[in-house]
């Protein structure tokens, strides 16, 4: 097949599975819907696949399957753009996709809203397939929003429970301030490029270099248009991709089950702004301004997201964390114009971090939905899979060298080193810092979860069911593990996932680093300006193959940095399991501050909630109800009272009708022999 | 020449066959009935829908768009003639279905003159529709009118059918007075009363002016009273209040589509040149009934009572599309402007058939449902039959994208383009303010509970009715070009303007 209809079958396959699934979710069994969706995500799986090789083989694909409408000048087209960034996508999203799909069967076995549940997540395979795969700017939106409203409906897929609905809404409502910037940076691209196609707008920015755009009338301040697009866009991609100050929506999203976390909220959603940004790479090669500010922006990210995660006590919360920060990780690459080692960390982070949710839901399963890590403890016994591919994963994600996660967030240090923007040598400490941090966590998660004392099914843990997130209403009555009770290892629908992204988690950073970094593989699909930001080009200099890089990795900082990370978590929660307690009072202000996660969710509650409930009060009390509705009000009063007059007047006596139309025929002659000729 | 000497030339009777045919079977009928003893009447029921399907085929077989006079120039055939008859008898047919029932509920209406009146008034109409001569005019409303005074006052028993009649009587007596009065004053303008010559004679300008307006003024009043708008439209809401539903629905539905083309014959074939004068009448007439109309609506609480102001405020949304149809001399709008006002009244009737068909859907012996409280709840009741009201309360309130959205944006689009803006503001402001009751009854039927859950029972054929012509009103909502193109043609064709 050509890359063409591979790229049709990809799309629509799970779009299929998800109709199916749908439309049907009330007459067919829960087996007929989850064998649509795999079967969907399965065919769109093999598409990537075999579309994988024909681009590896030098075939691409850019063009038109459908043209929408054409309005004036502009035409707005579906179509795709198959080269090696976009199939490293598809691969990427398609096989977490499958992983989940599968899993699921086991995690929400119990669930009534199974085969629903199916339809969402087909639905966003399709999404972000239509996303990742689009030629134009609309396509990109369009896939943009779909995956948004998918999230939201999945973050409150339990409907019933409060804090989901909650949850969902500050998704949605937080992610419209990002896709503000992004449709006004798309608008951009489209009133000065006039077009919305990739390739065209592309082809046209040498022609827009040194253009600026007044602001605040002709003469006062000028800003460069591609900045202008490059940052709003940016600002599209720091809403979806949970980068800091739009960040606050990704932690509560854990609310949604724990298959859409691992899917959604840490494998492929999160990463589209990642994508985005990369595949407008020249774009944003041209405006150091915008680099440095997602430089910034995501060392920031990287680094303050971490330290939250060093006190969550929910299993699902402390990987949330460490998805945010590691967020933060690409979006520093991108800002130093490492674009395929962002993409690289994307992908390795795909895999690991889907593997960490995925294991963290099978530990809650065990727990019967209790989700408080201080209520687990010497899990690894009853549950070995979880145990190793956890261990596996947390390996991955602190750089361990030879890990996945060595590979790609080595060479974004690297890179970050190496580059001389703006912001480039503060992202360097952050990154450096978040490293210690993120081994700390891990481990001080993997071992209260893991190791040490039993600590479940204590009596104690009944009235402290508040911490027990991931169950649906009809679970109420047994979260928690009952006392005496021993936990265990989940089926193996759900293991089986667990052991498929353990394998990539474990090999695909060392297998891949070459071709991907150093090979050329998105030569035509990212272009860096090597002079300007030589970070990929010194990369390369000293790269000497992946093995060579994992030998010297272990004489590197990040190893020594991540080591101690593991060796404290050890000494904290092993060793001595009295002294965090004692910590944590004696560095009583900052508990305080990490604890209400820096202020953020209160400031925006209290600023930006409340300011928009005291201005909707407002407009409603002044403007609604007494403006409008006292003139909606007055003038239905008047039609009333005139629709009395009416009434009186049709008296029913037929004299006055005969008068009403001599009356009217006199005021007709009057008007037509004088008024009309005068 | 004496009348003796006078040659006497057999009038060509083709043109006219499709009346002849229903004169003749009115005739029939009237005799026929006389020997049936079924009190259901049935037999006489079934010859007049033969009958009204005879005539369609008369007149589809006569179909030829080219425009043929007989009876000495005093009669017409065209294309806009065949397609308002055809228009015609399917109301009529309607009418008849949807009637049946009610009528034979009701020992005083179910009676054989029920039928034949209704096939008089039809041929009255027919004639009034053919009619190129201002007597031939005259005759034809005057057939219709006597059949139609009888018809209200049918059920004799009843103190409010009987006080309808009598006004309708002498208000109607009245009107057809002014109109007669405005014909003789034009002729002794003109000299002429066949309406090609009338039009010719203006043409070279040799009238008397005044006269000849004073005598506009009449007619136009007499046309206006046929119409229902205001200010001579005081005998419609008491007529289809006081008439039986019936006969309400008869009179709200027909004689619409017969007083259109009267209109249409004589103001814009015949005295287009004082077009500037009756234009001026029509504007004011169709401002003041879409406003009295829609406002009056509102203070309603019979269901009858509330569309008989809701037909004033139609027929004047439909007098502002034959009002814009000329600017400043210029006919080159004529064509848009009184092809949208044809869309607009063939759309009214049927929508109005619709409704007075729910309201005899509902009715049971004893028992009319003409309060708007009747309808309360209709949709627990039944929700097929509150789907179709609603559709056809929407269509009425012109809501897209239901058929009476494009009615009345055809007549708009005619309006703005004739560079009166502020009077397509005032229609649409004044159609908002109507929305409010026809969106009453909507909610009325969904969300308040029924004050009486009996379901509701009528016969296949009524209920199959009233399933067509609200989806009829839904599916011109998404097609409404083929209608829209059989008016242009119809306008096209028929129109001297355009000869």
């Amino acid at each position: 097949m050509d890359l063409k209809s591979l790229s049709l079958v990809a799309v629509f396959a799970p779009l299929a599975g998800a109709l199916v699934a749908g439309l049907f979710c009330r007459v067919i069994a829960r087996s007929v819907a989850h064998t649509a969706a795999i079967a969907g995500v399965a065919t769109a799986f093999v598409a990537a696949l075999l579309a994988f090789r024909e681009v590896a083989g030098g075939a691409r694909f850019n063009g038109t399957v459908y043209q929408w409408l054409t309005t004036g000048d502009y035409a707005f087209e579906v179509g795709f753009l198959i080269d090696p960034l976009t199939v490293s996508m598809m691969l990427v999203v398609t096989f977490v996709s499958l992983m989940v799909h599968i899993y699921t069967i086991g995690y929400m076995r119990d669930d009534p809203g199974y085969n629903r549940f199916f339809s969402y997540i087909s639905l966003f395979t399709f999404s972000m397939l239509m996303l990742v795969m689009s030629n134009n700017f609309m396509q990109l939106f369009f896939g943009w929003e779909a995956v948004g409203l998918v999230s939201y409906l999945l973050i409150g897929f339990w409907y019933t429970r409060p804090t989901a609905i909650f949850a969902n809404l500050k998704a949605f409502l937080v992610n419209r301030v990002g896709d503000f910037g992004f449709l006004l940076g798309i608008g951009l691209v489209l009133a000065y490029f006039g077009t919305l196609d990739y390739a065209a707008v592309f082809a046209r920015v040498p022609a827009l270099v040194g253009e600026t755009i007044p602001l605040f009338g002709a003469d006062v301040a000028a800003v460069s248009v591609i900045t202008a697009i490059c940052i709003l866009l940016f600002i599209g991609a720091m809403g979806k991709s949970a980068q800091v100050p739009l960040h606050v929506w990704l932690p509560d999203s854990m609310e949604g089950p724990t298959p859409i976390s691992a899917l959604i909220h840490a494998a492929t959603m999160v990463t589209a702004g990642i994508f985005m940004v990369a595949r407008m790479s020249p774009l944003f090669e041209l405006s150091d301004t915008a680099l440095s500010f997602i430089v910034i922006i995501g060392a920031i990210t990287a680094l303050f997201m971490g330290f939250l995660g060093i006190i969550q006590n929910d299993i699902k919360r402390v990987v949330a964390y460490s998805t945010l920060s590691q967020l933060g990780y690409m979006t520093v690459a991108l800002g130093v114009s490492a674009y395929p080692v962002a993409i690289f960390h994307l992908t390795t982070h795909a895999f690991f971090k889907a593997l960490l949710f995925l294991a963290a839901g099978s530990v809650i399963m065990a727990m019967h939905h209790d989700q408080d890590i201080r209520r687990m403890g010497g899990l690894a016994r009853y549950l070995p899979v979880t145990w190793i591919t956890s261990l596996i994963g947390s390996l991955a994600l602190i750089g361990t060298p030879l890990f996945a996660g060595f590979y790609s967030k080595d060479s974004i240090i690297e890179a970050v080193e190496a580059s001389s923007i703006p912001g480039a040598g503060l992202a360097y400490g952050a990154l450096l810092i978040g490293v210690f941090v993120t081994a700390f966590y891990s481990f001080r998660m993997f071992f209260l979860v893991f190791h040490g004392k039993e600590r479940f099914g204590a009596a104690s843990h009944g009235a402290g069911g508040h911490a027990a997130h991931d169950e649906h209403a009809s679970h109420d009555e047994h979260q928690g593990l009952p006392p005496g009770e021993k936990p265990h290892e989940s089926p193996w629908v759900v293991t089986l996932p667990l052991i498929l992204l353990a394998i990539p988690s474990l090999l695909i950073g060392y297998v891949a680093i070459e071709p991907m970094l150093f090979g050329g593989w998105f030569a035509d699909a990212i272009l860096i300006d090597e002079v300007a930001h030589p970070g990929m080009r010194e990369l390369a200099e000293h790269f000497h193959g992946a093995a060579a890089m994992a030998l010297h990795g272990l004489s590197s900082a990040p190893f020594w940095l991540a080591s101690s990370g593991v060796a404290l978590a050890w000494f904290l929660y092993l060793r001595r399991p009295d002294l965090p307690a004692v910590w944590q009072a004696r560095l009583g202000p900052l508990n305080t501050v990490l604890e209400n996660k820096y202020y953020f969710d209160r400031f925006y509650e209290t600023v930006f909630a409340g300011g928009a409930r005291l201005l909707g009060r407002g407009f409603w009390q002044g403007g609604d109800v007494r403006v409008i509705d006292g003139f909606i009000n007055g003038s239905a009063r008047f039609v009333g009272w005139a629709a009395a007059v009416l009434r009186f007047l049709q008296s029913g006596r037929i004299y006055h009708y005969a008068f009403t139309m001599i009356f009217g025929l006199l005021v007709l002659m009057t008007l037509t022999l004088w008024v009309g000729r005068a | 020449m004496t009348l003796a000497e006078m040659p006497f030339i057999l009038p060509d009777l083709r043109p006219a066959s499709a009346e002849l045919f229903v004169l003749a079977m009115a005739c029939l009928i009237l005799f026929v009935d006389l020997f049936v003893k079924d009190t259901r009447r049935t037999a006489v029921f079934a010859l007049t829908q033969l009958t009204l399907v005879g005539a369609a085929v008369v007149t589809w077989a006569g179909t030829s768009g080219e425009v043929v006079y007989t009876f000495s120039n005093m009669y017409v055939h065209d294309f806009l003639a065949d397609m308002l008859k055809q228009l015609l008898y399917l109301t009529d047919i309607i009418v008849l279905f949807y009637a049946r029932a009610y009528v034979v509920d009701r020992p005083l209406l179910g009676r054989g003159e029920f039928y034949t009146l209704t096939l008089f008034a039809t041929l009255g109409m027919m004639v009034m529709i053919s009619a190129n001569h201002f007597i031939t005019i005259f005759l034809g409303v005057e057939l219709l009118s006597l059949s139609l005074y009888a018809m209200v006052a049918l059920n004799r028993d009843s103190a409010t059918a009987a006080e309808a009649a009598m006004k309708y009587l002498v208000l109607g007596a009245l009107a057809s007075g002014l109109m007669l009065y405005g014909m003789s004053m034009i002729y002794g303008a003109v000299g002429s009363l066949e309406i090609g010559e009338v039009a010719e004679r203006l043409q070279a300008g040799v009238a008397n002016h005044s006269i000849l307006v004073l005598g506009l003024v009449f007619l136009v009043a007499g046309l206006a009273f046929k119409l229902g708008v205001v200010p001579f439209h005081m005998w419609i809401p008491d007529v289809y209040h006081g008439a039986p539903t019936a006969v309400g629905l008869f009179i709200g539905t027909a004689p619409k589509l017969a007083a259109f083309a009267i209109v249409l014959r004589i103001l814009a074939n015949g005295l287009l040149t004082l077009s500037y004068d009756w234009q001026m009448m029509l504007l004011i007439m169709a401002v003041l009934s879409i406003v009295l109309g829609n406002v009056a609506a509102i203070a309603q609480h019979n269901f009858k009572r509330m569309l008989a102001y809701s037909a004033i405020a139609h027929m004047g949304f439909m007098l502002l599309g034959l009002a814009v149809g000329v600017v400043g001399g210029d006919a080159r709008f004529t064509l848009n402007a009184y092809s949208s006002a044809l869309f607009y009244v063939v759309i009214y009737v049927l929508s109005s058939a619709g409704a007075f068909g729910m309201i005899l859907l509902m009715a049971r012996a004893g028992f009319e449902a003409e309060d708007l409280d009747d309808y309360k709840g209709l949709n627990r009741r039944n929700p097929w039959f509150a789907a179709m009201l609603m559709m056809l309360m929407l269509s009425m309130a012109g809501i897209p994208f239901f058929v009476g959205f494009f009615a009345k944006f055809a007549v708009l689009q005619a309006v703005v383009a004739s560079g009166q803006i502020w009077l397509a503001v005032v229609a649409v402001i004044f159609s908002l303010i109507g929305a409010f009751y026809y969106l009453r009854v909507v909610k009325l039927m969904y969300f308040d509970a029924p004050a009486d859950p009996t379901p509701i029972q009528a016969p296949l054929e009524v209920k199959a009715l009233i399933s067509a012509n609200g989806l009829a009103v839904a599916l011109l909502g998404l097609f409404p070009d083929t209608l829209m193109w059989f008016c242009l043609l119809a306008i096209r064709l028929s129109l001297s303007v355009f000869a």
